[in-house]
């Protein structure tokens, strides 16, 4: 984290769950006692429309809770790699589903994080939750928001829903926290490219 | 009490309940869709009603109706919606009854677009159609301003038996933040409503009359000078009583430039001012929280210890005229504005800011 505030726009199609994650990591953050705003940009279509979330979790007071230049990017998919990658601050983090998109050119002034969250949602049983993958990873980068948090997040905004979608959610944002973990991305093993501040 | 984080509509719409809303009418708009999808699961819930009418104008009569028999109601509507509206809402601010009306903007005229935009400036503050009527126009710019302005305006159309106008964008109405419901006490009695014509707990009425035609010159004549003077109190209430509730100033002690803004312009703009005093241009930020009656004598203040106003809104200049009629020419007022749904971005600002700092 640059500074006392943390932007983070998350990105992809709908009903890859982005608005969910964001609420999610918002829910967190307020519980982590941070101020937290989401702002959902959605498209007109009805399926397969660019949805991305602006999601700041901050020490301070939030005063604009719109983003222009994002710390961290978390893409879901190809078309949103495309549209925020030029957008991310020097120094900043993309994190992106590396089971949709494939590794490329990517900027070098940026940290680059793959997470191939679909492939891990799908063995867990259910490929929807790659979201929450995404969500656990985040969690443990950013520092700013504890997998207890996210879990207390998840039971308390699917309150309604049965018991095994609740676990599967936690299960899925615990396995992106330990893939992280077991990858070591925090050494540079996988990070492929120059990190520079 | 803990904070809850939500939706700026929804958190509108559990306001409206607590402020003892039991009625709504209307119908779900892109940028206000949760609002009317949280009263309708919620409002039964507490007695009250939910109708999803089958257009804006009939959702503005059964607004009108409704608060003829002295009920706490409320509608809301996008932009094209307000347009439809506002022929009731003529007829509710001349029948003196009071209502709260909020109104997601979205850019663009007629079908316009689901986008935010502050175009509709002019209809909220100039009444919005014909006759001499005004409303009170509330602009909140977060999600807790939503919920503490929803009170505020329940409260004030009770007070002054007037319509509330709830002037937000479709940010504000979407985004989520922490916010804090407050714990109010219910005790809305409609006994106090005198003039109302119906009467509590029973499906008789009171021998009253609520109109809005006068067929007769002098009647009428009269009945609009009564409406003026009430709006005359209400502008003194704001101006003396209310002060805080009118406007936030912020930096603007020592301030050479102050940028003006509403809604969500104005968090914008507090991180552009933030980004000036960093590199030692004084700015500051005024932003009217009321819109009519707009603090006038707050701005003629400001014109006395300033160099320069801009105003920036997402319209091609609406507020700007307002804030000119008020420093009435004591010092440039300069505009800067995106419209059609675009949002400015803070380094787009910062730059404008920065063209006019270094014109001297």
């Amino acid at each position: 984290m640059s500074s006392t505030v943390e932007r983070v726009i998350l990105a992809g199609f709908s009903g890859h769950g982005i608005f969910f994650m964001g609420n999610t990591l918002a829910e967190a953050g307020m519980r982590a006692g941070k101020n937290v705003s989401l702002v959902p940009s959605y498209s007109s279509k009805p399926k397969g429309g660019l949805i991305n979330c602006a999601l700041l979790i901050s020490e301070k007071e939030i005063a604009s809770p719109m983003i222009t230049v994002p710390d961290t990017v978390i893409a879901m998919n190809r078309t949103s790699v495309n549209k925020f990658n030029q957008k991310i601050k020097g120094g900043g983090m993309l994190m992106y589903n590396s089971s949709l998109i494939d590794r490329q050119e990517f900027r070098d002034d940026i940290r680059l994080v793959e997470i191939p969250s679909t492939e891990i949602a799908a063995e867990l049983g259910e490929p929807k939750t790659a979201n929450m993958v995404m969500a656990g990873a985040y969690a443990k980068f950013s520092k700013l928001v504890t997998v207890e948090e996210i879990e207390n997040s998840i039971r308390f905004l699917l309150k309604d829903e049965n018991k095994d979608v609740i676990e599967l959610n936690i299960e899925s944002v615990k396995k992106g926290y330990d893939y992280v973990e077991e990858k070591k991305y925090m050494f540079g093993r996988y990070v492929h490219s120059v990190f520079r501040v | 009490m803990p904070k809850r984080l939500m939706k700026g509509c929804e958190a509108l719409a559990q306001a409206a309940i607590l402020a003892g809303c039991r009625y709504y009418f209307g119908s779900p708009v892109a940028q206000q869709t949760e609002l009317s999808a949280y009263l309708s699961k919620h409002l039964p819930l507490v007695g009250g009603t939910y109708v999803q009418a089958a257009d804006e104008i009939s959702a503005i009569n059964m607004v009108y109706g409704a608060a003829a028999a002295g009920a706490k109601v409320m509608t809301s509507g996008s932009s094209t919606g307000m347009s439809l509206k506002q022929e009731g809402i003529s007829g509710i601010a001349a029948s003196e009854l009071p209502c709260v009306i909020v109104n997601t903007m979205c850019g663009g005229s007629v079908a316009g677009a689901s986008c935010p935009a502050q175009a509709d400036y002019w209809q909220a503050t100039r009444g919005g159609t014909h006759g001499d009527y005004r409303n009170i126009v509330f602009a909140p710019c977060s999600v807790q301003e939503m919920t503490d302005m929803t009170i505020a305006g329940f409260n004030y159309a009770d007070r002054f038996r007037t319509p509330v106008l709830i002037l937000a964008d479709s940010i504000v109405s979407q985004m989520m933040e922490p916010v804090e419901l407050p714990k109010l006490p219910l005790d809305y009695d409609i006994d106090s409503k005198k003039w109302a014509l119906g009467l509590p707990g029973t499906n008789k009425h009171n021998k009253n009359v609520c109109a809005s035609t006068f067929t007769v010159q002098d009647e009428l004549e009269e009945h609009n000078w009564h409406l003026y003077q009430k709006y005359q109190v209400i502008a003194k209430h704001f101006t003396e009583e209310d002060k805080d509730l009118a406007i936030e100033e912020y930096m603007c002690d020592d301030a050479e430039i102050v940028l003006v803004g509403y809604g969500i312009i104005a968090r914008l703009l507090k991180t552009v001012v933030e980004k000036c005093r960093k590199r030692g241009v004084k700015a500051g930020l005024a932003r009217p929280k009321v819109l009519w009656p707009f603090p006038t004598q707050a701005f003629k203040k400001l014109a006395q210890n300033t160099e320069k106003f801009m105003v920036i809104e997402m319209s091609c200049g609406q507020l700007v005229e307002d804030v000119k009629m008020a420093v009435n020419g004591a010092k440039p007022v300069y505009f800067f504005g995106r419209t059609g749904g675009a949002v400015p971005s803070d380094f787009e600002i910062f730059n404008e800011v920065s063209k006019l700092v270094c014109l001297d």
